[in-house]
């Protein structure tokens, strides 16, 4: 009875299991079996290349999105990586413990906070800093929302997810090659230099993929800062329009428009294949690490 | 010598400069929010639905979307915890000595981490079509289960891990099968089970690209599950979106509260994990 109970309840396990472990095989294929009908009128390499978009006409060209995506992904991670590496290093090779008590809630805390928040502070504060401040320097006139505000709204969201994994990576550092280096006479620094950023590089590049891919798929927030303007951006002041804005601002009527659907899908579905692949790539490093440290 | 030194203290001070950015940003979401909400919160915000003529800056408040958020978030919250502490178990218990198969099973829970919600909030849509669902409270919370199931079964999957393999042997000993041995498990983890309700409880009430497809919107509190339901992250964004300054401002103080209400759930994790880590063996 006992061990019946036993047996019944392991098959009931395994089936949950295996049925959230193929989520990620379900959602694919669910999108890309909505998206066939686009995929068919349009190759993809049509859809990823021409920068036409009138739904109306059914026209579909996603590389202004695309471009858009970019944008304001590179821009994050040029202001996140360098911030964020430092503040890692601090934390770890300086910091004393006082501080580090004091600083690691507040980034957990920043992590905790929702997307719209950081929208709404991207619009109260990035928006006028940078049509007020930033932008009359460089350019006639802008209206603040642009790539730029949504990029740095970006780095800071993945502020926490950056200087987390960085620490973590650094901490595996073993302490006696710390040592050999500082015995030798090299400064705190040059030992940051010539020998701990070496042999973190793997896990710093783990880092920066998995931040790629966590601003690749940001939504609500870049929606708020960005203009969503379907033209591809040519200066870090113009308007941008990323895949998952659009996505998200078209949902109303996608379902009155022929192909709008499919179309909207197909770019959740580029979304879900570039993220997933990035993803793996950045797990898989990490996953090397810990086991390297293990054994 | 000189330049080595002068390097070091160059990078020292650059270091200090990122770590007060990425620490004060903090302070500075947080300030903004407070400074701009403080001045259009009053009672009416969190005790009153949107009454007439809300969304041209009359009378009423965002209660409707409060309650549906923690609909929502709790409907999530428990389906998802039904899910997810089998599936933890299963990785832990029964998969033990298939290393291989439990690390796999582990890193697509982690890949399936990082889908973002927008994507999980269009797979949703696509469930709700498929069975022929409206906009509801249902779909709102089928989808945002989806997104926190991940961080439930990891979140889990590390309290379990901390329990010590002496618990496990000695319950085994005893001639318990593995899914009394579980239970034993089961209550060695509350506190941690505990966290990991509220971390992923924190993660959806304040996303939005997942409810923006499936929950809909309504100026109501939802009686039952088929009707559609307004949250508080999309009340911000429709009422950010306003061209009137009232309603505008409205939408400040809802970011207010709804920062208050993360910020407290935050807050209370740390402290619990913090405590659940002091009384690790």
């Amino acid at each position: 009875m006992r061990l019946l109970k036993d047996k019944l309840l392991s098959k009931l396990m395994l089936v949950f299991t295996l049925a959230s472990v193929s989520l990620l095989v379900i959602i694919g294929a669910g999108l890309y079996y909505k998206s066939i009908p686009i995929i068919h009128r349009l190759s993809w390499i049509e859809l990823v290349t021409t920068s036409v978009w009138k739904p109306l006409k059914g026209l579909f060209g996603f590389y202004p999105f695309i471009m858009g995506t970019l944008w304001v992904t590179a821009i994050a991670i040029v202001i996140a990586l360098p911030l964020c590496l430092l503040t890692a290093l601090y934390i770890v090779e300086y910091a004393p413990a006082r501080v580090k008590r004091i600083l690691i809630p507040f980034v957990n805390l920043l992590s905790g906070i929702p997307p719209v928040i950081f929208g709404v502070w991207g619009v109260l504060f990035i928006i006028p800093l940078i049509q007020l401040h930033i932008a009359p320097h460089f350019v006639e006139f802008s209206t603040g929302y642009s790539v730029l505000a949504g990029g740095i709204v970006l780095a800071v969201m993945i502020f926490p997810l950056i200087v987390s994994i960085i620490s973590e990576v650094l901490r595996t550092i073993p302490q006696e090659l710390k040592d050999a280096s500082l015995s030798l006479g090299a400064t705190k620094w040059e030992t940051i230099k010539k020998v701990i950023l070496r042999k973190a590089l793997p896990g710093i590049i783990a880092a920066t993929v998995l931040a790629i891919s966590r601003a690749f798929g940001e939504t609500i927030a870049v929606l708020m800062v960005c203009g969503n303007n379907a033209d591809v951006p040519h200066s870090v002041f113009d308007p941008g329009y990323p895949l998952p804005a659009l996505i998200a601002n078209n949902y109303g009527e996608m379902l009155s428009i022929p192909l709008y659907d499919s179309a909207l899908m197909f770019a959740a579905l580029l979304l879900f294949i570039i993220i997933l692949l990035f993803n793996i790539i950045s797990r898989v490093i990490l996953a090397r690490l810990e086991r390297k440290l293990a054994a | 010598m000189k330049r080595r030194k002068l390097e070091e203290l160059f990078f020292r001070i650059l270091m200090l400069l990122a770590t007060t950015i990425v620490g004060g940003s903090f302070f500075l979401i947080v300030g903004t929010v407070f400074i701009k909400g403080i001045h259009y919160m009053n009672l009416d915000m969190i005790t009153k639905t949107p009454g007439g003529g809300f969304y041209i800056g009359k009378e009423g408040g965002v209660l409707n979307a409060i309650i549906g958020s923690f609909y929502v978030a709790g409907g999530a919250t428990i389906l998802g915890l039904l899910i997810s502490i089998p599936v933890a178990i299963y990785i832990n218990m029964y998969m033990d000595g298939k290393r291989f198969l439990s690390n796999t099973v582990r890193m697509a829970f982690d890949v399936l981490f990082g889908i973002p919600s927008i994507v999980y909030g269009a797979f949703g849509f696509l469930i709700m079509v498929y069975f022929g669902l409206r906009a509801s409270l249902l779909g709102g919370i089928i989808a945002v289960t989806l997104l926190i199931i991940p961080i439930l079964v990891r979140t889990l999957d590390e309290v379990i891990r901390t329990v010590p393999l002496e618990l496990r042997d000695a319950a085994l000993s005893l001639g318990s099968t593995r899914w009394e041995m579980s239970k034993v498990i089961l209550r060695q983890i509350r506190p941690g089970i505990f966290t990991a309700i509220l971390l992923s409880f924190g993660r959806a009430i304040g996303d939005v690209a997942s409810v923006l497809f499936t929950a809909g919107f309504s100026d109501n509190i939802p009686t039952s599950l088929r009707e559609p339901a307004a949250t508080l992250p999309l009340a911000i964004f429709f009422q950010l979106g306003s061209p009137v300054e009232e309603v505008q401002g409205r939408g400040y103080a809802s970011a207010l509260i709804l920062t208050v209400i993360v910020l407290i759930i935050t807050m209370l994790s740390d402290f619990l994990i913090k405590r659940f880590s002091k009384h690790k063996i």
